[in-house]
């Protein structure tokens, strides 16, 4: 890892005034892709501002049909919290199959949406569900936020402070985890909100990152069913293709783990 | 350079280190507590996992200012002088380790699965939760069944304290 200055955030406010004091500051919550990144040197910020400790950003709120989790929530936090299991349990589980319990301690949702990893799994979510990410400026809607691979419509210096997830009729995710590092091969998140739209996003397929899947949501929307994906057929144009799988590997998974979440919706 | 202060086992410490130090180099290079290994360096064998506030984390994977005013729990801090660990005992006593090197890494781990579940351990989640610890020598098999012992004798001391 390149020299760099490690910096204490209490609060907000504080974060934003270290990050502009730093020539190429980055904000650390978890670490648990920031810190890889840096010790692979592909990654060399004069400045890591820690948001780690920063209370405002710490909980999450059941308030009617919207869940809130705060950004530097830890996946074990959100996958342990009663709000979370009652209101979307689908993101309980998804915070169950990712990472290992180490990382399930550290890593945060703010963390994983802000890196926008091709096979970070709190993207799809995040699409599927419809959610509105919150920073210190602005709200941005999750079709609007993730702009393709590690890349977001995060301005420099922007926190995200919060994720607000209006609660669905159903939801269901599965994934297909690589063994040595649990990152997705391919995960789907398929989501029925109450107004019985219908939305599916993959994560770990496509080039561009995290997409949706219409020819799934059009057949869903007919037929709330694993049967009635059986007969979609995914294009393998612009999917990922690497030594773990090829983009056609990638195609199918995208259909299975669609037929397999909506069996495990609730 | 930075003073990160911090208890380890027990005591406090105050470290100066180069800012980009992570946890795990704290405490092998500035404090000699070599126990905690590093693997792979990259967060998937767990080989390096210590407790902070008592929650497992792998210390290659943090810095260390981000320790900073945490009470941190290594692999030589869990004996109570000569007496072992339930963990430490329930390995040696079923064989848990071959080559020695993932050892410290599971039983941080092992420990902090048996305290979030308590009785209700079985095998499969044993597997499922050790997913974050890799072995090269011993298949899983004896290390499974050293923390299933150890889970009934953690039950048992605990109800004796």
């Amino acid at each position: 890892m390149y020299q760099t200055k490690y910096h204490r955030a209490s609060s907000v406010d504080e974060a934003v005034s270290l990050f502009a004091k730093g020539s190429e500051a980055k904000f650390l919550a978890g670490g648990q892709t920031l810190l890889p990144v840096m010790k692979q040197r592909l990654a060399s910020p004069s400045d890591v501002i820690d948001l780690g400790k920063i209370k405002e950003l710490q909980g999450v709120e059941l308030s009617g049909d919207t869940l809130t989790i705060k950004a530097a929530t830890t996946y074990y936090d959100i996958m342990t919290n009663a709000d979370v299991k009652k209101a979307i349990p689908a993101i309980a589980h998804l915070t169950s199959v990712l990472g290992d319990p180490a990382v399930r301690y550290r890593g945060t949702i703010g963390g994983s949406i802000a890196n926008n990893d091709p096979a970070a799994d709190f993207p799809a979510a995040l699409l599927a569900l419809g959610a509105t990410v919150k920073t210190n400026k602005r709200s941005i809607a999750a079709q609007d936020f993730f702009q393709g691979l590690f890349s977001t419509a995060l301005e420099d210096g922007e926190i995200i402070t919060a994720v607000s997830f209006p609660v669905p009729a159903k939801a269901g995710y599965e994934k297909m985890r690589h063994p040595a590092s649990r990152f997705a091969l391919t995960g789907v998140f398929v989501a029925q909100t109450k107004s019985g739209e219908v939305r599916v996003a993959a994560t770990g397929a496509s080039q561009s990152g995290v997409m949706r899947v219409p020819a799934i949501e059009a057949a869903l929307k007919a037929n709330w069913s694993p049967s009635a994906i059986d007969s979609v057929s995914i294009s393998a144009n612009g999917l990922l293709a690497d030594i773990h799988g090829t983009a056609e590997y990638r195609a199918n998974l995208v259909k299975v783990m669609a037929q397999r979440a909506v069996a495990a919706a609730s | 350079m930075s003073t990160v202060k911090l208890t380890v086992n027990g005591k406090a410490v105050a470290v100066d280190v180069e800012d980009r130090t992570l946890l795990v180099q704290l405490l092998r290079d500035h404090l000699n507590l070599t126990g905690t290994h590093v693997g792979c360096d990259t967060s998937q064998c767990g080989a390096c996992v210590v407790h902070m506030d008592g929650r497992a984390v792998k210390s290659c994977t943090m810095l260390a200012g981000q320790a900073d005013g945490a009470s941190i729990t290594t692999i030589e801090g869990i004996a109570k002088g000569d007496e072992l660990h339930p963990m430490q005992a329930a390995f040696r006593d079923n064989h848990g380790l071959q080559c020695g090197y993932c050892t410290p890494g599971m039983i941080m781990s092992a420990i902090d699965i048996v305290q979030r579940h308590g009785g209700q351990l079985d095998e499969a989640t044993v597997r499922s939760e050790l997913e974050g610890n890799i072995c090269r020598c011993t298949g899983y098999h004896n290390i499974v069944k050293a923390v299933l012992d150890a889970a009934g004798r953690m039950k048992v001391s605990q109800a004796a304290e």
